[in-house]
């Protein structure tokens, strides 16, 4: 082994090299606040060997980025471990950064001969910032496609060359698999590449220049190894723990639904680290957006760039100071402020929850269905019951209610003109509509001109004075109307209710007499009101929302709903899956449905 | 005891915490990072199932062999397709009812194995292993170390053509599901 190691310390002279690395002088001694740039050199180093790995599963175009990450966050053994510690650790170099500049610049480590050994850092800073920005892409989920969406439109104000340089970013003129295989370039091959090449420099110009002593000195001179190795290494076990800490806490790094350039994704949000940016825009209103984008943040990163300098005087590297503590503290409150702002908004809390709705859900779809090559986007795209709630919010909500809501959990603007459409269908609901304190109330016919027909009529007048009996048997009829339905909720307890069933259909026809002005499985011309044949089934609920003006439904009486499908508002699809939600008809996996028995 | 043995050994001690802590920092990235790259080790090929190809009205009476692709549901990672190729047969009348299916990967190396209707045989393009029309080899400096794989078939309601598709690993002497 002795022999081995000669022999290649003549070859390479690697025993100096060693020696040179750990013997660096300490002067005054091990201290804590030395530890920072070591810090951030090994969580590059986490990056690179994560970041490396991750490589080996990921696949940049806009039909498979999201899918290789789903895939390596649920499918690959240690995927949502490795995803976890590269996220995290990234969010750990941003905190990192501030505490090295903060404390280079308060030790005054900035300040001549060691000017450029600042630029370097500074340079570095920037880089891994660009590093966070194009990484926040990469898994191509709503999240990171509409705050990066607006990141590189941010670009595009840029005076002079801002079009062509957002183009030249984003790989042309729109979002596709050109802007994923230029942002993966750029994250793990540009921006590291360069890295490396100035932490040498970096590294290379402390060596040069030495340790910027802390006045007063605590202790005699030591070297750093192994005394300032061990605090460094300390103080990195710290930053692992926390970073393992926040993968345990976090359950891995989150991931939302697929990038859907189609729908409106209100919870866009740039991380946390980028969050003082998206606030500061807030208060720049049309036309001005290029002095809080770009002018405002240039003039701040020159002055940054030119502290070496003021550093000089006395009182110029009190200003450093304040310059920086006013910037972080500043950073820091409109981080606050944007947190605060969304937290106040509904708007924000429901898209949220869209959002995480929607990142479940087609986690489920493609444990279900495996993803489509066209992409996971699609699963959500056909999926009722993330698309049925959209739909009812934003084509139904101006007269209807969902649970008392426009479906996604807002209250709409308009008043409730129309009946609450929640369990429609069920014996529940049917049996409300028949029952005199709710028919007239907005959740039924209150709202429209139906609040003075005969059916109101009806139910408050002839259902209000029935007898024990007669209520039995309209329960029947209940049951048996509903059946006409054949939700997915009820079928177990229509199939055990069979001969109630057939007798409420009897009943319907016969005592009860709902046949007098609807139809019942058969064509009635003369029926006044909707045909009750197979109400609430899926045909059904197509047609009736396609045309409820048709004379099967409510004829030249309807009042104000639209048709739907004959005024081309929407198409067989979209109806199909307003349908499909209404009925509770959508996949689920068989041990949720169990669960929820 | 004397100082400086005292000392010694903190300084000991000291250089061993540091290189303890220092390399175990590093040990959670790289044993993420060496799951995901060791994952694929315990991914199956697709299991065997039979899939109809063809009709064998559609074979010649005289034993010539017929390429057929097989369309069936193939997932690959993230991506689950259906009634898409994922691979292609010979088959071949032994009987008037009996077929005989041969995979057309060489079992040498992989390649795609040619059948030469004027002799009657088979031959990989790749490194020239020949096998007879029943698919054994037939020569004795055949690279290949066993016969072209031959796959389990079945004839359905009188006229459809099933075979249980399956690939086997290239290179060894016996068949092994990939």
């Amino acid at each position: 082994m002795k022999s081995f190691l000669n022999w290649l310390d003549s070859r390479t002279g690697c025993k100096k090299l060693l020696h040179e690395a750990l013997y660096e002088k300490v002067p005054g001694g091990a201290r804590w606040r030395y530890v920072w740039g070591s810090t951030l050199t090994f969580a590059l180093a986490v990056q690179f060997i994560t970041g490396l790995f991750l490589w080996l599963a990921y696949n940049p175009s806009s039909q498979t980025a999201w899918e290789s990450v789903y895939y390596i966050q649920n499918h690959m053994t240690g995927g949502a471990w490795l995803r976890g510690i590269h996220h995290f650790t990234a969010q750990a170099m941003n905190v990192l950064l501030v505490l090295h500049l903060m404390q280079v610049v308060i030790d005054g480590a900035y300040k001549a001969p060691r000017e450029v050994n600042f630029w370097f850092g500074f340079v570095l800073l920037l880089l891994v910032m660009a590093l966070s920005l194009t990484g926040y892409l990469l898994p191509w989920d709503q999240k990171g496609f509409w705050a990066t969406k607006v990141a590189t439109n941010i670009v595009a104000i840029t005076p002079l060359i801002g079009p062509q340089l957002q183009k030249l970013i984003i790989g042309g003129a729109d979002y596709g698999h050109h802007t994923l295989s230029r942002f993966f370039a750029l994250h793990a091959g540009f921006l590291p590449g360069l890295i490396v090449v100035l932490l040498a420099g970096h590294i290379y110009l402390f060596r040069r220049h030495g340790l910027t002593v802390k006045e007063p000195r605590r202790g005699p001179d030591t070297y750093f190894w192994p005394d300032q190795v061990l605090k460094d290494a300390v103080a990195c076990l710290v930053v692992l723990a926390t970073v393992l800490f926040l993968v345990i806490a976090g359950k891995g790094a989150e991931l939302g639904g697929p990038a859907d350039p189609t729908e409106p994704y209100s919870a866009a949000r740039p991380e946390w680290y980028f969050l003082f940016l998206f606030q500061f825009l807030k208060y720049f209103h049309g036309g001005t957006e290029v002095w809080g984008a770009i002018v405002i943040p240039t003039l701040v990163l020159i002055v940054m760039c030119l502290m070496p300098f003021f550093g000089k005087w006395r009182l110029g590297h009190r200003f450093n100071i304040w310059f920086l503590g006013v910037l972080f503290i500043g950073v820091a409150y409109l981080t606050v402020l944007a947190v605060a702002d969304d937290r106040r908004k509904p708007s924000y809390r429901v898209a949220k929850e869209a959002a995480e709705r929607e990142a479940e859900r087609v986690k489920v779809l493609a444990a279900a269905h495996g993803i489509p090559t066209s992409g996971a986007v699609n699963l959500l795209r056909e999926d009722a019951f993330v698309q049925g709630p959209k739909l009812f919010a934003r084509n139904c909500a101006s007269c209807h209610r969902y649970d008392g809501n426009d479906a996604l959990g807002l209250t709409p603007k308009d008043p409730q003109s129309a009946s609450d459409l929640k369990g429609f269908g069920s014996r529940e609901w049917i049996a409300r509509l028949l029952d005199p304190a709710h028919v007239a109330s907005t959740n039924y016919f209150g709202g429209t001109k139906f609040a003075r027909g005969k059916m109101v009529k009806f139910v408050t007048k002839d259902v209000a004075a029935y007898t024990p009996q007669q209520k039995e048997q309209l329960h029947k009829v209940v049951m048996a109307l509903s059946a006409e339905a054949k939700l997915k909720s009820q079928a177990s307890s229509d199939a055990k209710d069979a001969s109630e069933i057939a007798t409420g259909r009897e009943l319907i026809r016969g005592d009860i007499n709902c046949v007098e002005c609807h139809a019942f499985g058969k064509p009635d011309e003369d029926a006044a009101g909707p045909d009750l044949t197979d109400y609430g089934s899926r045909e059904w609920l197509i047609s009736f929302i396609s045309n409820p003006a048709h004379p099967k439904f409510y004829g030249k009486r309807n009042d104000r709903m639209p048709r739907f499908a004959e005024e081309k508002i929407l198409d067989a699809k979209a109806i199909g899956l307003i349908a499909d939600w209404l009925r509770g008809d959508w996949y689920e996996p068989a041990a949720t449905v169990s669960v929820a028995r | 005891m004397d100082p400086t043995e005292n000392e010694g050994r903190r300084d000991f001690l000291k250089k061993a915490c540091a290189a303890c802590i220092g390399g175990a920092v590093m040990i959670p990235p790289i044993a993420a990072g060496v799951a995901v790259l060791l994952d694929p080790i315990r991914k199956k090929g697709a299991a065997g199932d039979f899939v109809q190809v063809g009709f064998l009205s559609a074979l010649p009476d005289d034993g010539t062999p017929r390429k057929f692709t097989v369309l069936t549901t193939r997932e690959d990672a993230w991506n689950k397709m259906t009634n898409v190729p994922v691979g292609a047969v010979y088959l071949r009348r032994v009987a008037p009812d009996k077929v005989q299916a041969l995979n057309v990967v060489c079992p040498h190396a992989g390649c795609f194995v040619d059948f030469m209707p004027d002799r009657s045989s088979y031959l990989c393009p790749c490194h020239d292993s020949t096998f007879a029309i029943d698919g054994k080899i037939n020569d004795r400096k055949s690279p290949a170390s066993r016969g072209m794989d031959e796959l389990e078939t079945q004839i359905r309601n009188g006229n459809e053509l099933w075979v249980k598709f399956q690939n086997f690993l290239a290179g060894a002497p016996e068949k092994i599901p990939a």
